[in-house]
């Protein structure tokens, strides 16, 4: 039986198919209603289209500042996640220790709790040690679960990865740094810029927990787009918010999908 | 990797440098808590020091004047919390993420298996971003646009209408206790935005999983004579349940917690989210929010722990 070419059988082709429609309908929808020309209803189909949104959007002072420290917010979260999931990365990939399974789950825990936890947990303690409510506390709260993305990427290529380059780099007489910056940190790089993405794209859209982290000064983009909602008449402008977000969010995603790929094609 | 180009100076270049790092290479011990001493710190001084003060928290009684807490232990907030209309809550929640975990399971199997089997080139790119842009456009705008498609005057009933079967909808929302006035309004409804927010986080382990699966194996399956669709349930899917169980994890877990789509879609009868920000946001009734916390976190914590069993978490 030749298997170089699979084809996939028609229910199969359907079935994909349906679900990347159900995915992708809202989101159509969310396209559709940035350029209607209705305020306030939201009829179907929309009674005209129309680009002043777009306009009225960009002389939204408050919708840049919120984009501003949504960008801020995500890439010092990122940064912290990545120094803090490749260490863990490195500690964890190789060595077996006494508390190892109890690390790795604790690494987990800020994701597979509900983010609702995490946020009271975390609002309940900022209060009680009497920190001010700033944009460094939803940081904090934001590299808490991202580390867990960076982690991840970077011990699945850690286990891909043979261990004789670093003993043939010793051997060579390399020192441990030398090792780690000429062999295994190219080796991770790519896996710790993917999974760096995904942490930026995870606190770029996160709501819940930045809900109990942030301050009253801070708005966060989501925050923003919490507060817009109720407001009938700011949807259609919310819409457009929404599409310029996922401008931002899409390449990011692209370059991580690329980076992965590379590694697993031959596998 | 052998054209890196390593150059190693001869000269070291300061000497008490170099013994540090000699004395991290002779003591693997020392290098493995230097490594985790910064993320050990961070996730448990910030992260694990706060939940388990929620825990603590639960069992600790308010001051019936202030509402402030004080630090007796007390079993009266799980008292409460076992009361039927507390219990109802837990309940709700619980079935509910069972419900979607097992449909997103379900209705995201066939589309992962196509992805991860068949898919190639730009088949491929254009699958990943079908299944990431919506998990990447703003969670809240997709839930709003949600409200929009199942709201009486919305897309779906428009498009029910063209075709004639605004009849079938009637009949689906005149079923007791799931149905309601509209989709927008019934558990229904909320079901199908659950479905829709958390499924791409069952996909992707999934596809993952089934992307793992050697074709050696495939191929040694058939050469000794197994048909199809025996291989499919006795080589694929036993190495793709794992992928499915890591998805499971996050379905689950997000719809337990999730107190925005409840607020926004349903009958705003309370999920565990909705009642932990409402007891949370009460004066007095903040050991009760805890305890509300604590559902989650024991529910959770048995779920991972059967997860681990299952090898969920090499397919994360």
């Amino acid at each position: 039986m030749r298997s170089d070419q699979p084809r996939a059988s028609w229910p199969l082709k359907l079935a994909a198919f349906a679900v990347i429609a159900f995915l992708n309908f809202p989101v159509l929808v969310i396209f559709l209603y940035a350029f209607t020309t209705e305020e306030a209803a939201f009829t179907f189909p929309p009674p005209g289209l129309t680009t002043t949104w777009f306009g009225v959007l960009f002389q939204r002072e408050d919708f840049w500042r919120a984009l501003a420290t949504s960008l801020q917010v995500a890439a010092i979260a990122t940064l912290v996640a990545m120094a803090l999931g490749t260490l863990l990365a490195l500690a964890l990939s190789r060595t077996k220790f006494f508390g190892k399974e109890m690390i790795s789950l604790l690494v987990l825990l800020p994701i597979a709790l509900p983010g609702i936890v995490t946020g009271i947990a975390l609002r309940s303690s900022i209060n009680q040690y009497g920190i001010p409510f700033s944009m460094w506390t939803i940081i904090i709260g934001h590299a808490t679960f991202c580390v867990v993305t960076v982690y991840n990427n970077a011990v699945a290529r850690l286990r891909r990865s043979s261990p004789s380059m670093n003993e043939a780099s010793m051997d060579l007489g390399a020192t441990a740094l030398q090792t780690f910056r000429y062999i295994i940190l190219p080796t991770m790089a790519t896996a710790l810029l993917a999974g760096g993405l995904l942490a930026f794209a995870l606190s770029f859209d996160e709501i819940i927990v930045t809900n109990f982290t942030a301050g009253p000064q801070q708005q966060t983009l989501p925050i923003w787009i919490y507060n817009q909602l109720p407001r009938p008449r700011d949807r259609p402008v919310t819409n457009v918010a929404a599409i310029f977000t996922i401008l931002i969010t899409l390449p990011a995603l692209l370059v991580a999908y690329r980076l992965t790929r590379g590694g697993d094609e031959q596998a | 990797m052998t054209e890196t180009g390593i150059t190693l100076r001869a000269a070291p270049p300061a000497s008490l440098w170099r013994s540090v790092l000699r004395f991290f290479y002779r003591h693997p011990n020392a290098t493995l808590i230097a490594l985790l001493a910064l993320p050990l710190l961070w996730m448990v001084v910030i992260y694990f020091s706060s939940i388990l003060q929620m825990v603590l928290v639960s069992f600790y009684t308010t001051d019936s004047l202030s509402g402030r807490i004080i630090p007796k232990f007390t079993l009266a907030t799980y008292q409460q919390l076992l009361q039927p209309a507390n219990l109802d809550i837990i309940l709700r929640s619980v079935a509910m993420a069972a419900a979607v975990t097992i449909a997103a399971a379900i209705v995201g199997f066939p589309i992962s298996y196509y992805i991860a089997r068949y898919a190639r080139g730009r088949t491929k790119v254009l699958f990943f971003l079908g299944v990431m842009m919506p998990l990447w456009s703003s969670y809240l705008v997709r839930v709003y646009a949600w409200k929009l498609i199942l709201s009486n005057e919305g897309i779906l009933n428009w498009v029910l209408a063209q075709l004639g079967l605004t009849g079938v909808l009637d009949a689906v929302l005149s079923i007791p206790s799931i149905g309601g006035a509209s989709l927008s309004t019934s558990y229904i409804g909320m079901f199908v935005v659950f479905l829709y927010i958390w499924l791409p986080y069952m996909i992707l382990p999934t596809q993952a999983a089934l992307e793992r699966v050697p074709k050696s194996y495939l191929e040694a399956s058939a050469d000794m004579g197994a048909r199809p669709g025996m291989t499919f349930r006795k080589v694929i899917l036993p190495l793709a349940f794992p992928g499915v169980v890591a998805g499971s994890i996050f379905t689950f877990s997000l719809t337990l917690g999730d107190y925005i789509i409840p607020g926004i879609i349903g009958n705003s009868a309370f999920f565990i989210g909705s009642a932990v920000y409402t007891f949370y946001g009460t004066a007095g009734t903040f050991p009760l929010a805890a305890a509300f916390t604590v559902v989650p976190m024991a529910i959770m914590g048995v779920y991972l722990l059967i997860a681990r069993k299952l090898g969920a978490f090499d397919a994360l």
